[in-house]
């Protein structure tokens, strides 16, 4: 318990320090790194996931080739990823953004692709009945009802792709694992814990987010089934 | 990377093959022995909270919270308590399976039709019986879904224990950045996803031998 306090206190240190919040170094700058990394690669994952999800879902054609390639996406070590590109391309952002990419589309995908299919047959012909065209019907009704899991995919996929992007630290790019990796090297406890502890808060806030946006965002209707089915 | 230097040379596996082979085999114990840990730990959780339903948002609030602390982050904290050792990757990623696991036995004994259960007591099953030889066989292919993706994202997530000397593969993958040599990376990486698809796959047939009646239900629907 005493030890407890005590990491506690080192970390209380480490954040209150004021060097920690100025120039190249400091926690803003090494924030603002990992948010670009981690927001530019959902941003191309959430493109590639949700039009492909979408497609299939949609069609219901290829639904096998889905499972499939979210399948071997998983299994992909992301470490192993980034250091293999740069390693082959050199040390910037690209390599980071191709194994975060990687690693965010499969749960965009796959839950996209199964919240489409899973909308009623008998909800999506009478929206066909009412004389709806096939982008409407997936506008209006196949979106809205797959939603909840829309967002859920997206969920997991952020959170993965936040913790993840400290692992560029490692060949040598920015983001919040630069403090947990220089650490490790330096033999520095007291960097290594306060950084973990800033991509922990990350990580939560993330979580914190999107909880609320699907408060925001999903139908009424639709939370209201879910829990009187 | 220097030019012309292939992206694998294959002679360097050939040369590497022994100790190839004894990496794989720690990079397998890192990666599955956890997701046993993690299954020991979420049936009976997962059964408590299906019994106990108020218990149950707390304890899944509590897992995903747990997974969603960076593996680079949890690693450093365990560091100080268990030091650079295999159990410093070990129990992260335990606390990471359970994310999955836990919702996938609640879920599972929720699967359970309340006739079956009724007709269980009926004949005389007591409550522990009950769970274990009805309820829980109901529930493996839930369950078997759970541990597929727990599994296969532990043996990717091994790799980064490297950061503290106990990646398995992932020696390779730090090796080849030290040398600015690809084919150890790509060799870890390929042997990694092979490891992954082979447990998946072999999984999936463990949930074939286990409920044979599944595969008929599914033929007839």
């Amino acid at each position: 318990m005493n030890d407890l306090l005590n990491q506690l206190g080192l970390v209380g240190d480490w954040l209150t320090s004021p060097k920690q919040w100025r120039g190249a170094e400091g926690i803003p700058q090494r924030l603002l790194e990992h948010l670009t990394y981690s927001g530019l690669s959902l941003l191309f994952a959430a493109l590639i996931g949700l039009a492909f999800g979408l497609l299939v879902g949609h069609t219901g054609r290829g639904a096998f080739a889905v499972a499939a390639v979210a399948n071997l996406a998983r299994a992909i070590p992301t470490f192993g990823l980034v250091v293999l590109v740069v390693t082959l391309a050199g040390l910037s952002t690209t390599p980071v953004l191709v194994a975060l990419v990687a690693l965010a589309v499969p749960p965009i995908l796959i839950n996209t692709f199964e919240g489409v299919r899973g909308v009623d047959r008998a909800t999506r012909d009478a929206a066909r009945g009412v004389g709806m065209t096939e982008w409407q019907v997936l506008a209006r009704v196949e979106v809205p009802m797959a939603l909840p899991l829309i967002l859920l995919g997206l969920r997991i996929a952020a959170i993965q792709v936040v913790a993840t992007a400290t692992i560029a630290a490692y060949p040598g790019l920015g983001g919040l694992g630069r403090f947990i990796v220089d650490g490790l090297s330096r033999n520095d406890y007291e960097l290594v814990v306060g950084g973990s502890t800033v991509v922990v808060v990350l990580a939560l806030l993330v979580q914190v987010a999107f909880t609320a946006l699907r408060r925001v965002v999903v139908s009424p209707g639709l939370r209201v089934s879910v829990s009187r089915p | 990377m220097s030019d012309g230097e292939p992206l694998v040379r294959w002679q360097w596996i050939g040369d590497h093959a022994g100790e190839l082979a004894d990496y794989t085999g720690v990079h397998l114990r890192l990666g599955l022995l956890p997701v046993l840990f993690g299954l020991i730990i979420s049936v009976p959780l997962g059964i408590l909270c299906h019994r106990r339903r108020w218990l149950y948002p707390p304890v899944l609030t509590a897992a995903n919270i747990m997974y969603s602390i960076p593996s680079l982050a949890l690693f450093m904290i365990f560091v100080k308590y268990t030091g650079l050792t295999e159990r410093t990757v070990m129990i992260p990623l335990t606390l990471y399976t359970l994310s999955v696991l836990v919702p996938n036995v609640v879920d599972g004994l929720a699967s359970v039709p309340e006739p079956v259960r009724q007709a269980a007591t009926a004949v005389g099953f007591g409550p522990i019986r009950r769970v274990v030889q009805v309820e829980l066989p109901i529930a493996v292919p839930v369950v078997i879904a759970g541990v597929r993706v727990a599994a296969v994202s532990s043996i990717s997530l091994v790799a980064v224990g490297q950061l503290i000397g106990q990646g398995g593969l992932g020696y390779y993958i730090t090796r080849g950045l030290q040398l600015d040599f690809p084919t150890p990376i790509v060799t870890a990486i390929v042997l990694i996803m092979l490891l992954a698809l082979t447990t998946d796959a072999l999984l999936v047939l463990a949930q074939r031998l286990l409920t044979p009646w599944s595969r008929s239900k599914v033929t007839a629907s």
